[in-house]
């Protein structure tokens, strides 16, 4: 079942040179969680340019997955390469300016202000005794300005609400500048207009920075409309991935949520209903 | 930023008050001596008061200011490490190992050295225990680290009592002020004085990482900080230099909590900034608490760690409520 979609090395070789090794790879990745199964043998190259879409059910690890992916955790089997290297010979700096990665939930400890925050985002970019120069603020300032939090720089972030405390979490993630974005959950908290924008953006960097995106999210219209492939994963090590428009049927995703949807289609989009 | 400016500025206010506290402690006492007088046995002068300046004031100013840093820099490590603003340098059973090792050492009547090297051998245990059991790794570590400092250090504490309650009677009033932290006992202020620079200058090179690691270890670790080692150096260093402060001083309280929340609302969480500044605010304290204490009601000598706390209770008090919103 899962050669059948595998599109990782074979469905459109044309546009995958032999020479470029792709943004990210992983190897007959095997990855648990406390004995459940959230995927093995799972293979998976991630062009430049490059977005996926991760689904499934609460609980299937699509965190555990997107953290195993980031280097955050140690794989159970099979590899993970980043440019062709593994994140051991690559260290965490050199890690931070390749892949960044967007946590489920910010936890802060201590006080910080929203422009202090998002200028972590750069810390992969300095020397150790380097301070932030005029030109990181100047581009930290641009990335608050690309979620609209420019008028807040200067705002405690315990003062936050959900959705703008989000939204700061991925300007960090902008100021941070990787070539791989790992994104778990970013519309988490998100309104609807904010949803769209987070998704116009990350497609933008994708479309004009040959930026590669693997995000979790929970609404397969969206994921449909916002990805170039998808990987559903059951829950139970069994997982589908291929192009999206293969991939994101009601029949599939029915079996991931194990609750009946339809599918409707309205100009040119697909719309998934709970029945 | 007009921030750092402003951390620049209190950084600089607290050297100058540091050598305030310090000239401060030289000429005060039972025998007042004149700045100048102070100044020249400083340099080899000899006169009258030369031997209470180099003897005396002079190896006690160090001493304070050495313990003081120690313990509030410490504190501040601890505050990240333990991701938990309310840690404290105790916390992990540090002095707790050191109580008993001095409170054993005093009870069969050992000398100084002696105090000193059973209090820093029992906060070197307190350590290996606590790291010890707490090995593991992933968020279960924090908790699982404090639970087990918290434990130790109760044990600790109950032996302490135990120690106390079978100990003769005129030995009672030495140990009592070993437990509330008493200068005098400090025999090479020097070591103590040099042990607080080398824990600054392990952790300064540190300090942009420190900043992210505060801000949780996996978002660290995605920020590009190698966060297994830096817990390590971060770890080493503050029971390094709780052990330092609680071996020379005994247990001085307060510091070690206090200066860093201080130092945080006068400038803000930046470790560049707030590591040094703790240092010079903690070293600064401790040294005014104990001219105080060595002055008030001379000939007698209050415990500094009664003063410490008398001082930095209400003072926090006070800036916390001008900052009525700020959580931290």
């Amino acid at each position: 079942m899962n050669a059948a979609f595998d599109t990782a090395f074979g469905t459109t070789p044309d546009k995958r040179p032999e020479s470029a090794a792709g943004h990210f790879a992983a190897r007959a990745l095997e990855v648990r969680i406390g004995g459940h199964h959230v995927c093995s043998g799972l293979d998976l190259v991630l062009m430049p340019g490059e977005r996926l879409a991760i689904l499934g059910k609460n609980g299937a690890g699509k965190s555990t997955l997107l953290a195993t992916w980031a280097g955050l955790r140690a794989p159970q089997g099979g590899e993970i390469l980043l440019a062709g290297k593994t994140y051991a010979a690559l260290g965490a700096p050199a890690a931070a300016r390749r892949r960044g990665w967007l946590a489920q939930k910010q936890h802060d400890a201590f006080s910080s202000t929203v422009l202090e925050t998002a200028l972590t985002g750069r810390h992969p970019h300095l020397g150790r005794w380097q301070w932030e120069s005029d030109e990181d603020i100047a581009l930290t300032r641009a990335a608050l300005a690309r979620v609209g939090l420019e008028a807040l720089e200067e705002r405690e972030i315990h003062t936050l609400s959900g959705g703008e405390r989000q939204r700061l979490a991925i300007a960090t993630l902008f100021t941070q500048a990787p070539q791989l974005y790992l994104l778990d959950e970013p519309l988490a908290h998100l309104d609807l207009n904010h949803q769209i924008a987070v998704l116009e953006q990350f497609s933008r960097l994708a479309q004009e920075e040959s930026a590669a995106c693997a995000m979790a999210l929970h609404d397969p219209a969206l994921a449909a409309r916002y990805s170039d492939r998808a990987l559903l994963l059951f829950g139970n090590g069994e997982f589908l991935l291929g192009k999206s428009e293969d991939i994101l049927t009601a029949e599939h995703l029915s079996r991931l949520y194990a609750h009946p949807l339809r599918a409707f289609n309205d100009r040119g989009r697909r719309w998934f209903v709970p029945d | 930023m007009t921030k750092h400016r402003r951390a620049f500025l209190v950084l600089l206010l607290l050297c100058a008050l540091a050598l305030g506290c310090a000239l401060f402690a030289m000429l005060a006492g039972s025998v007042s001596i004149a700045p100048g007088e102070a100044l020249t046995a400083l340099f080899g002068q000899d006169s009258p008061n030369a031997a209470i300046i180099t003897r005396l004031r002079a190896p006690r100013v160090l001493a304070g200011f050495a313990c003081g840093g120690l313990l509030a820099l410490a504190g501040a490590l601890m505050q990240v490490l333990l991701k938990n603003p309310l840690a404290d340098p105790y916390i992990l059973g540090i002095s707790g190992g050191a109580g008993v090792g001095a409170m054993l050492a005093l009870f069969f009547g050992l000398s100084l050295t002696g105090i000193n090297m059973l209090a820093f051998a029992g906060a070197l245990g307190a350590i290996l225990i606590v790291f010890g059991l707490a090995h593991g790794d992933g968020s279960w570590t924090q908790t699982r680290l404090l639970l087990t400092g918290v434990i130790v250090a109760a044990g600790c504490g109950a032996l302490v009592t135990l120690v106390l309650s079978l100990a003769p009677e005129r030995q009672l009033r030495g140990m009592l002020f070993w437990l509330m932290g008493d200068l005098a006992q400090v025999n090479a202020p020097l070591l103590t004085f040099a042990a607080l620079i080398v824990s600054l200058a392990a952790v300064l090179p540190f300090a942009r990482e420190l900043n992210l690691l505060a801000r949780g270890g996996e978002a660290a670790q995605s920020l590009g900080v190698a966060v297994p080692r830096l817990r390590r150096v971060v770890y080493a260093v503050a029971a390094f230099a709780t052990a330092v402060a609680v071996t020379s001083a005994g247990t001085i309280g307060f510091v070690g909590l206090i200066v860093p929340h201080l130092v945080r609302l006068l400038i803000g969480n930046d470790q560049r900034f707030l590591l040094p500044t703790t240092v010079l605010a903690g070293g600064s304290l401790l040294l005014f608490a104990d001219t105080l204490a060595r002055t008030l009601i001379a000939p007698q000598q209050l415990p500094v760690g009664v003063l410490t706390a008398l001082i930095g209770v209400p003072v926090f008090l006070f800036l916390l409520s001008r900052h009525p919103r700020q959580s931290f």
